[in-house]
This record gives structure tokens, sequence and C-alpha cells, in this order.
């Protein structure tokens, strides 16, 4: 029997899923609205929701103050260039182990995944040595190669997920018709996952944009992304909430309206394989 | 071109021996069915010769060339899949010219290839689609469009008509057996419905196990079957296999009567029995049966009014009762 959702229910649910909604994306919408404000009714108490002044003064200090555009070119080198690089070494890694899997591959597969679970903390001094060793502190290609690291174990999982739902026959006939390993996965396995593998890129992108941790750490003023540009405005200024809303709004505006435009993919991406 | 030979060719998956040593000559031009029930490992046998799994020992040569080593696309052979295998993002024309355009062949012969073949499979107005606007009967000849094109020296199909209805699986069974006489290519067709081998096939090969239980004609395997497998087997209604008294009668432990083979009365014969399901087809009845030698089925030719509950004697024609040993072998 199919189970029959009343109206009333229905309307609740709807509520319940709203209430929920904002509650999660309240502190972004407090951020947005602070940064109209000016510094005093950025601090007013009770807090002033709608009734305030509205000012874009707090953009034309932060815009004044620090080369925007600087932080936002270094962020989409990071944030793609790691992406890119990550699905370059992730599509052949996936593939074997979607269609050629040993008795070893569900290990190797928790394996990375573990990796997740190491506090970033913990290899921090290593890693700094090695960046100073190579060369790497506060470059693009530094920055590139860790993030890349850093979120290959996902796009591995998720791209092995996607080749998983791929019969392996159709890769079979691709060999029977005379396709090469590489024409095979050119030709025939990468188009056929293209929604796979785009959902994959944007989550990637999303994460790298996001990642404050390495980023912070490894970088000092020409290889900084955005999230040393809203770092910038915390500490060494004081608690200036107004300027740090249009600061961090800034930031986050690029990855948010992506992501508001790619929610779709997105969904599908994250749930692909949950159901058949 | 287009022979095929297996030399004590055996394949293991981890400790289990799916196809003991196994010998087995194709020759040019002949179309061969793999016949047997479900996991016999007829499918295994097409993967190995295709070179999609790799033989754990023994030989293969395809025309007197060692071919156990090659890689799937080395060997010359194109197969087709039980789900098609169509590349789902590409039009019906690159599916077909796949293969030309991986053997590094230019556009104007590939084109002309194309639209001969799609001629051939009566699919030129719709090379311009995917494969998911097709229908199942249309995407099936889209893989076959796909393997002719190669001109390979044998064709390969796993089951190409299971995932079609009826109908539709008759009319593409009578496509392939044209295709082959025009083509007179060697061909290699899996199944385990033994009207399609017997149908379709110069030779039979009866798999069970992984092991040969006879190889022949369909006539040869209907007339003397090698043992009670192959006779349970080929033949539609199956062989009646009877033990005891009647087999011990005639110097054997089991003999075999085909359905066919069966005379009918309701007032004497040789043995009798109690009807227990009439299936009136027109052409024919099957009587299914209740004997004191177990359940035997019986064809009719034409309408024969009995039903549920009836006694019926029945009478082997002893020109064509099959005699099988303890051993389970013919005995001549």
């Amino acid at each position: 029997m199919a189970r029959s959702i009343t109206a009333k229910r229905k309307s609740i649910n709807t509520a319940f899923a709203w209430a929920i909604g904002l509650l999660i994306f309240f502190p972004i919408l407090w951020t947005i609205l602070t940064s109209f404000k000016t510094e005093a009714d950025a601090i007013a108490f009770p807090p002033k929701f709608l009734f305030f002044d509205w000012t874009l003064e707090n953009y034309a200090v932060v815009q004044e103050r620090s080369d925007y555009m600087r932080y936002l070119w270094n962020s989409i080198i990071i944030a793609g260039g790691s992406t890119l690089l990550g699905i370059i070494i992730a599509i052949p890694a996936a593939w074997s182990m979607a269609f050629v899997p040993s008795r070893r591959t569900k290990d190797i597969l928790m394996w990375m995944l573990s990796t997740k679970m190491l506090p970033a903390v913990g290899v921090l001094y290593p890693m700094y040595l090695i960046f100073i060793k190579l060369g790497w502190l506060d470059s693009h290609i530094g920055l590139v190669i860790v993030l890349m690291l850093i979120n290959l174990p996902i796009i591995i999982w998720m791209l092995y997920t996607y080749f998983k739902e791929i019969p392996g026959e159709i890769l079979e006939a691709a060999r029977m018709d005379g396709a090469s390993l590489k024409s095979e996965i050119l030709y025939v396995l990468t188009p056929m996952a293209v929604p796979g593998i785009a959902s994959t890129v944007l989550l990637n992108v999303i994460l790298a944009w996001n990642e404050a941790f390495w980023t912070l750490n490894l970088t000092a003023a020409k290889a900084a992304p955005l999230t040393a540009f809203i770092a910038s405005y915390s500490s060494p200024e004081g608690l200036f909430y107004a300027k740090l809303s249009a600061a961090s709004t800034m930031a986050i505006a690029p990855i948010l309206i992506m992501g508001w435009f790619s929610q779709k993919q997105l969904v599908r991406g994250l749930t692909f394989g949950a159901v058949k | 071109m287009g022979q095929i030979e297996l030399q004590k060719v055996t394949k293991k998956f981890g400790e289990t021996e799916v196809i003991p040593p196994l010998d087995l000559k194709i020759g040019e031009g002949e179309f061969v069915v793999f016949v047997g029930p479900s996991g016999c490992g007829k499918s295994t046998l097409l993967r190995l010769i295709a070179g999609l799994e790799d033989i754990s020992s023994g030989t293969i040569l395809i025309d007197g060339q060692d071919a156990t080593n090659l890689g799937p696309a080395k060997r010359g052979l194109a197969m087709v899949f039980q789900s098609y295998a169509l590349y789902p993002h590409m039009s019906v024309r690159k599916n077909i010219a796949f293969p030309l355009k991986m053997a590094g062949m230019d556009q104007a012969a590939i084109d002309a290839k194309v639209e001969g073949a799609a001629k051939v499979l009566n699919l030129a107005s719709y090379l311009d689609r995917r494969p998911g606007q097709l229908s199942g009967g249309q995407r099936q000849r889209v893989a076959i469009g796909r393997a002719i094109v190669r001109e390979p020296a044998a064709f390969l199909f796993d089951e190409p008509l299971s995932n079609l209805d009826a109908a539709l699986r008759v009319n593409m069974r009578l496509e392939i057996t044209e295709l082959h006489q025009t083509l007179k290519t060697t061909m290699i067709y899996v199944t385990h419905d033994q009207v399609e081998a017997m149908t379709m096939a110069d030779k039979i090969v009866v798999l069970q196990a992984g092991r040969i239980e006879q190889v022949g004609t369909p006539l040869e395997l209907y007339r003397a079957p090698r043992n009670t497998f192959v006779a349970g087997f080929i033949g539609s209604p199956k062989m009646n296999l009877l033990t005891g008294a009647p087999a011990q009668e005639k110097g054997a432990a089991t003999i075999g009567i085909r359905p066919e083979h069966l005379a009918v009365s309701k007032d004497s014969g040789d043995w009798q029995g109690k009807v227990l399901v009439a299936e009136h087809l027109g052409s024919d009845t099957f009587l299914h049966v209740a004997t004191d030698y177990g359940q035997m089925t019986v064809r009719v030719s034409g309408e024969m009014s009995v039903g549920h509950g009836d006694s019926i004697w029945m009478t082997p024609d002893q020109a064509h009762l099959h005699r099988f040993g303890a051993d389970g072998l013919r005995i001549a």
C-alpha cells in the first residue's frame, strides 16, 4: 500500500524543512546583512535585522585597502588547478579500481579514505619543512599540489562510484573494437561519465575554495587566496564586524553563486549510487 | 579465413576450474553454436576465444596463428554482446564507425562502409539517432553492424537474442542466419536455447560444467545423442528417459524415447498411463502422462481429444529408441 501523506502533514513537513534550511543558511545571511551595516549598527544590541542604515561603505573600504582581485585570482588558480590535476590522476585510478579490481581494491579505497581522518595539523610541521626545501612556500604550485592530495581520496571515491555504474560490457566492446586503453578511457569511459565527472569537479572546486588550514599556513602574500583575505580582516584589525563581513561576503560570493547554479548536478553527484 | 582451434584450453577462477582441458576445432565459414544450461561455461569459452579473459593453460590458434597471448583487438574477431553494449553517447553512425576509427581508416572509407552496413541492416534512416532512441531489435542490428564493418575473421555472439521478445527473436534468428549465408564468415554463437541452436547451427557444441558433451550437426545430436545429458537437452519437448523394467527389457540402464516417437492409443499398447495435462496447440497435442515408470511426455500430431484423467496406451517406435548404459553413455 502506498503511504498516504495528508495535506496537513505535508505542510508541516515543508515548514520544518524551511526552518532547518534557514537555520543552516542563517550565519551566511547574517554575514551578508552585517556587511551592509555601519560598524555601530553591526554591534548594536539588540541586533538590528533589516531596519538599519544600509551602506556600501564597508565594501569601498575593503576594496581600497586590499587587492581583492589578486586574492580572487589566486583562489581560482588554486581551486581550479588542484581540481584539474586531481581529476587527471583520479580517472585512471578509479578506472582500474572499478573495472579491474584486485583482491585489495576495497582495502586501498578504505585506506585512502582513512587519510582524511588524520588531523592536518599533525603533518603541518613536516609539510612546512618540505615546502621550505622545495621553495614552495607562498607559491601556486605548492598549494595546488597540497590541495590536490588532500582532496584526491574524495575525487577517486566519487569517480569510482560513478564508474561502477557503467556496464563493463561497453568497455569490453571498445576493446574488441580495437580501442587501446587510452582510447577506451578517452572516447568511451570519460564521455559516458561526464555527469559524474562534472559533479566531482564542482564539489572539489568548492572544497578547495573553502580550504583554510593549508592555504593560511603555507602562504604569505603572493599566493594567498580568499581565505587569507578574510583572515586578514579578523585579527590585526580588532573586531570590525562590518568590514570583516564585507570581506567574507566578497570571498564566498563566487562559490555561492557557482553552487547555486549547479545545485542539481551537486545533489545528483552526492547521492549517486545511493538509489538505483 | 576464420579457422579457430582450441588445444587443451583450461580456465580457472582462483581455485575453481571452470573449463577443464578442452579441445575444439571450428572450420572456416562454419556456424557453430555453443549450447548448454546456464553456468555451463559457454560464455566463458566465448570470452576466452575473444581474448576478454586470459586462458589458464593451453593454446588458441586463429587461422593457424598462435593467438593465445594476443589482446582482443588483435585477434581479428568481432563480438556482439547480450546487452548490445552500444556506446550510448554516440550516434548509430559513430557506433558503427568506431572500430574503423580505431583502426585508423580515413573518413571517406569509413563513411562508405557505414552506409553499406546500414543498408544491409535496414538502419539507413536511423544513422543519426542515439542508441537510447532505438528499439531492442534496432539496437541489436547496430551491434551487428558494428561487428560486420570490421570484416572480422569470425563473429562471436553472446546470447544476442535473449533480451528480445519472442516474436522479434524469431525474426532476428532468421536475419542472423541469412547474414551468415551472405557473408560466409565463421560465426560462434552462444545460447542456452536449444531451439536457436537447432535452427541456426551447422555444428552444435553441447557443454556441461565446462566439458564438451558432444559436437555434431543438429540432426546428429537429435538422432544419436552420445549420452543422457545431450539426449535430455536437445529436442523439444524433452526426450523421455526411463529406467527400471522397460530399460532392462532392452538391456540398458536407461532408455530414451522422444515424445514424437510414441504412438498413442486409447485401447492398447506397451505402456499404460493417465493423462495429467493435455496441451492442445492445434497443430500438435502434447500429453503429460503419469506412468509406472515416471512422468512422460507424448507429442501427437494434430488434435487428439483427451483430457485430464483419461487413460491411454503408448507404444515406442523401436527404430527411434535410444539405449544408454549405467555410465550414461549411448549403447550402439
